[in-house]
């Protein structure tokens, strides 16, 4: 029943007054209370105006997105769930299913990091096997500022634990990611952490709530008090006293509970005795049932002390918006109440019975059996404003964009002192202090670990793989935001494309600053307009994500960072790729051109401590063109390896592809003559370019194949053994370093700056 | 050769480790911390993981669970008992191993391959390897620092029941080699009758190629002749 | 100048969740004992220090704390003095 218009309730005793005041505390617009106040045909009670501030706030309405993202490419025919669920959810062959998604924790990260990165890890393990799934792989996706304050250590550190002790307890693998560090993100740290689920096509349960009469059960953790009003706390910008003002809000996760869960959610599913299963996140109580009413087109009641509390006194507004973690909402059928208590009492969790679905299109709360609060549910859910807005680019952007960098084009000649200095440079070094915090290989499935360009899980039974990836560099998408992005979307597809995969959907979390700026407003559209144009070019819809707006410290944001989570299929996983030089001896082939772009280069950053100039371009149809060569290579079994170029241009990939794992390095021999400055042959990030190494019998094989797709391709060199060294000469230029050198520069650069004793340094 | 893998809340290796005794022809089951009775099985393996969380001590609470009292009656009777990293802490909270694993000296989670050094292959769980022999097996651990008193740690020495150590890849011992900072390096050993193993390394992890080694599948075939034999 | 022993404890804030203490509750629960009412774990941490007075050891242990010892989002803690520290083996 929709159009159900609410009946009046009595103020609840003790409950605040509502003024002006409390409306704005709660980050209701006035126009926005006059909405709730129609909606309700009344004044809201004090309760009421809690769900509704925790249903329209950014984190849980999209206020400021839901039209921009509306523009995204969601469909295809191997989408089996789009936007709107918990995750979005892919056919990947032989019956199976991949559900996948990626999520922000960004400013309980920046109060508190170890659990503002662990609670994020467990509500993204919740919304994938919430679908039914049964979580693979987690990637995290992360930014910081410079690594030269203890505070950036701080956060770095608590959140890389954090992210490991949640995952590694749980047994979830963790197979991929990304850092960046830049002082665009001193402020206000990322943490974006994406998981990957598999099942069978039939075990997918959606998590609407329909059946009058159905039970609704809390099962899980208790319900205590925190984070009530996290959901709105995303949405304000942190100030200087983050620290103090913001202490009642931080969650604390529980790993332990949530394997429990985890292995009692699927047990639930595969039982038949429930009908809906959804996560308690953001919002808690609040959202979940709402959101199960909402799409359900039916109504839920629930009474408040039925729900099991960990605290004393909590009011109905505290249970309803408490984020209390690993916790979940079931739908039973009618009459097998008991079979859910028995499964939850096997895994020694709770369960009860807190209220039922009803056919009358209302969000109703009783204390006691009275009631506190009465909302239609479907304008709850679906009633929340969304906007659009004014958007402009900021002058300064233009002007940064538009700089002259020929200044700092001008060094020539041995370069092997900045090429060490490149390769020793966080952004550009070894992430292996990272990686292994985390457990990369329980579960007995990850066939590409860590350290690659794109983490891969077989699926067990058949002869597939999935593999997924992280993708964002936040200066480009601050230089030109469409620009940026596309490049972003580039680089997944290229990371996917050189494990193997065909790249097949994504899922994104927009990171950004305050929309009601016009200029990050601006940011925010052009940067969903390049997502767009990319992932319809490359066929990979969106299926899903997040949107993470307001992070801002005293009117200062972030990079524009709009992370894509991107995932492919491997259809054979002989034919799986790794980056590293395989022998001495291979032909080293580049695939692509360097278009000769120097903008928003690590290289700029470490030498001139600059963001500047016109980030590189993107041609999407050449990158197209680049995916289907590789591919194409990869099938015909003609590669030895694959890593495209990033972050430290052609020289640092060439690196990384030479050290490989550090256990066995190999050496280069390169040369390149392109009417290029040197530092822009060897260190420019122009996009579409991937290296390949190739037995020698085999590379005319492979230049031919570049060719029958249009893609640029020359040989530009050979892999020698290690102890011949790293040698590459360019027009003007050259460089040369021992691989022993080489090494400690780039394997030894982030434990040297984390493992320093304490006292040393600031 | 009916194998039990006992699970506890909070394991989550052990379906890997299921999967390992099935590759080598086991009959593999799971049991559930609170079942009882072990009669019929031949083999018990603990798995790793994060048994209640590693909460207070890892491996103190799951060492009070129900089906510890048949494991330990199982290996006082001579029964093989494998303990692989949560499962080689619960061992030693059991007092079925001498010694405790403490924190990583790195105060970190440690998460990567490592090369042990085969001491003997005269074990019921090594025969099928060589003695001196390098293997290739991944370490995921925050407590695998293995620690004794010196009485211990000369015993295991002199008796021979050190069965695997941290090596480099060319065999020898070093500070670099050794990723927890264990004693004597020590990365796994057996009790005084032999029939019980602990070792912090992963071998149900190398079992394919594809995943990165199959150094560890010699152990599983070493258990399953064993036990054919016996 | 005299050396002070003093004794630190730190314990989850109340309000917040304490995993640790909700597990050996659990367990202390499944082991027989009924009557548990709540579980919260903690850690003492020892410190032997030289100060001038019993008082300036306690405000400086008090610094620690909150610069280090505790971590003031999630744990509260108690500093005690437990006495004039013996000598350097004590």
């Amino acid at each position: 029943m929709t159009n159900a218009t609410s009946t009046p309730v009595p103020p609840r005793e003790g409950d605040p007054e509502i003024t002006a005041e409390v409306v704005a505390d709660h980050g209701l617009s006035p126009e926005e209370y006059e909405r709730v106040q129609r909606i309700m045909g009344r004044d809201p009670t004090f309760t009421e105006l809690g769900v509704f501030s925790a249903m329209w706030s950014e984190h849980c309405g999209y206020k400021n997105s839901k039209r921009l993202l509306q523009l995204l490419p969601t469909k295809a025919p191997w989408v089996i769930q789009g936007p709107g669920e918990n995750a979005g959810v892919i056919d990947v062959g032989d019956g199976y299913a991949l559900a996948f998604k990626i999520e922000s924790h960004n400013h309980p990260s920046a109060v508190e990091p170890y659990q503002g990165a662990a609670t994020g890890v467990g509500g993204i393990l919740r919304d994938i096997f919430t679908m039914g799934a049964r979580p693979v792989a987690v990637l995290d996706s992360l930014r910081f500022g410079d690594l030269d304050t203890g505070r950036v250590r701080y956060l770095f550190s608590g959140v890389v634990s954090g992210v490991g002790d949640y995952g590694n307890c749980v047994g979830i693998p963790n197979v991929g990611g990304e850092v960046q560090f830049d002082r665009g993100y001193e402020g206000n740290p990322i943490v974006n952490a994406m998981c990957l689920g598999l099942m069978k096509h039939e075990e997918l349960i959606t998590a609407a709530a329909t059946g009058a009469g159905s039970p609704l059960m809390a099962v899980g953790a208790r319900t205590g008090r925190d984070g009530i009003h996290g959901a709105t706390f995303a949405s304000e910008e942190l100030s200087e006293d983050a620290d103090e003002s913001s202490r009642p809000q931080v969650q604390v996760g529980d790993p332990f509970t949530e394997k429990l869960l985890l292995e009692a959610s699927l047990e639930l599913i595969a039982s038949g005795a429930i009908s809906g299963i959804q996560d308690m996140g953001a919002a808690g109580i609040t959202s979940s049932a709402s959101e199960m009413a909402g799409r359900g087109g039916s109504g839920v009641e629930l009474e408040m002390t039925d729900v099991p509390v960990r605290e004393e006194g909590m009011t109905p507004y505290e249970i309803l918006l408490s984020e209390s973690q690993e916790r979940m909402l079931v739908v039973a059928h009618p009459g097998r109440e008991d079979e859910v208590r028995d499964i939850l009492e096997k895994w020694e969790l709770e369960a009860a019975v807190i209220g039922q679905v009803t056919d009358d299109g209302k969000f109703r709360i009783l204390e006691h059996g009275k009631v506190v609060a009465d909302i239609p549910a479907l304008p709850l859910t679906e009633g929340c404003p969304t906007y659009e807005r004014e958007g402009k680019e900021a002058e300064e952007i233009t002007a940064l964009r538009e700089m002259d960098l020929t200044e700092h084009m001008i060094p020539e000649g041995d370069l092997t002192k900045t090429f060490l200095l490149l390769i020793g440079s966080p952004n550009v070094a070894s992430k292996q202090w990272i990686y292994h915090q985390y457990d990369t290989t329980v579960r007995t499935a990850t066939a590409v670990r860590p350290g690659g360009d794109s983490g891969v899980i077989r699926i067990r039974g058949t002869n597939r793989a999935v593999a997924a990836t992280t993708d964002c560099n936040g200066r480009f998408v601050y230089l030109e935001p469409r620009t940026g992005t596309l490049a972003a979307v580039a680089e997944a597809a290229r990371n996917l494309v050189c494990v193997g995969a065909l790249p097949t959907a994504i899922t994104n979390n927009l990171n950004f600053g305050n929309p009601l700026k016009a200029h990050i407003y601006y940011q925010l559209r052009e940067s969903v307009l390049g997502m767009r144009d990319a992932c319809s070019a490359f066929e990979t819809p969106v299926t899903g994500g997040n949107v993470s707006l307001f992070n801002e410290t005293d009117g200062k944001a972030i990079y524009p960072t709009p992370v894509i989570g991107m995932v492919g299929v491997i259809d054979d996983v002989s034919k799986i790729t790794r980056h590293a030089f395989v022998n001495a001896g291979d032909d080293i082939v580049l695939l692509g051109a360097n278009s000769g772009e120097l903008g928003g280069s690590e290289y700029l950053y470490v030498t001139a401590d600059l963001v500047a100039g016109e980030p590189p371009s993107v041609d999407l149809d050449g990158e197209r063109a680049l995916q289907q060569a590789v591919l194409k290579m990869n099938h015909e079994d003609v590669l030895n390896s694959a890593h495209d170029c990033s972050e430290g241009g052609l020289a640092a990939a060439l690196a990384q592809c030479a050290l490989g794992n550090g256990e066995a390095p190999l050496g280069i021999d390169v040369a390149i003559d392109e009417d290029l400055r040197p530092v822009v042959s060897l260190f420019g990030e122009s996009q579409g370019r991937i290296l390949v190494s190739v037995s020698p019998e085999n590379t005319e094989q492979v230049l031919a194949l570049a060719g029958h797709y249009d893609v640029p391709a020359q040989k530009i060199g050979t892999v020698t053994a290690g102890d011949d060294g790293f040698s590459m000469n360019v027009r003007g230029a050259s460089l040369s370093a021992t691989m022993p050198e080489l090494a400690d520069a780039y394997f030894g650069a982030i434990p040297r700056i984390m493992d320093a004793p304490a006292g040393s340094g600031a | 050769m009916k194998v039990a893998v006992i699970t506890f809340p909070g394991s989550n290796c052990d379906y890997d480790l299921y999967k390992a005794a099935q590759q080598v022809g086991g009959d593999a089951t799971f049991m559930w911390h609170r079942e009882r009775g072990l009669a019929g099985y031949d083999a018990v393996l603990l798995p790793g993981g994060f048994s209640y969380g590693d909460y207070l001590r890892a491996g103190a609470i799951a060492r009070m669970s129900p089906i510890m009292e048949d494991v330990i009656a199982f290996a006082n009777t001579g029964g093989p008992v494998l303990g692989i990293c949560n499962g080689f802490q619960i061992l030693c909270e059991s007092g079925l191993l001498p010694g405790a694993l403490m924190h990583n000296k790195s105060m970190r989670f440690q998460s990567k391959d490592v090369f042990l050094r085969v001491e003997r292959a005269d074990t019921l769980f090594t025969a099928d390897y060589e003695e001196g022999q390098i293997l290739r097996i991944p370490i995921a651990h925050g407590e695998g620092n293995y620690e004794a008193d010196r009485e211990t740690l000369e015993a295991l020495e002199s008796e021979g029941r050190v069965v695997f150590r941290y090596v480099d890849s060319n065999g020898g011992t070093s500070d670099g080699a050794n990723p927890n900072g264990s004693w004597h390096d020590i990365a796994g050993i057996t009790n005084e009758s032999g029939n019980v193993l602990g070792m912090m390394p992963h071998p149900e992890r190398a079992m394919e190629e594809l995943l990165g080694s199959t150094d560890g599948i010699a152990l599983f075939t070493s258990l399953v002749a064993s036990l054919q034999t016996s | 100048m005299s050396q002070y022993r003093l004794e630190v404890r730190v314990k989850p804030r109340p309000g917040l969740l304490d995993p640790q203490g909700k597990a050996v509750h659990h367990s202390l629960n499944s082991l027989g004992w009924d009557g548990v009412g709540d579980v919260r774990v903690g850690k003492a941490i020892y410190i032997d220090m030289d100060a001038e007075s019993p008082d300036a050891a306690l405000e400086a242990v008090e610094v620690m704390c909150r610069k280090l010892l505790a971590n003031p989002v999630t744990e509260d803690f108690e500093v005690s003095l437990v006495g004039e520290a013996e000598g350097a083996d004590s």
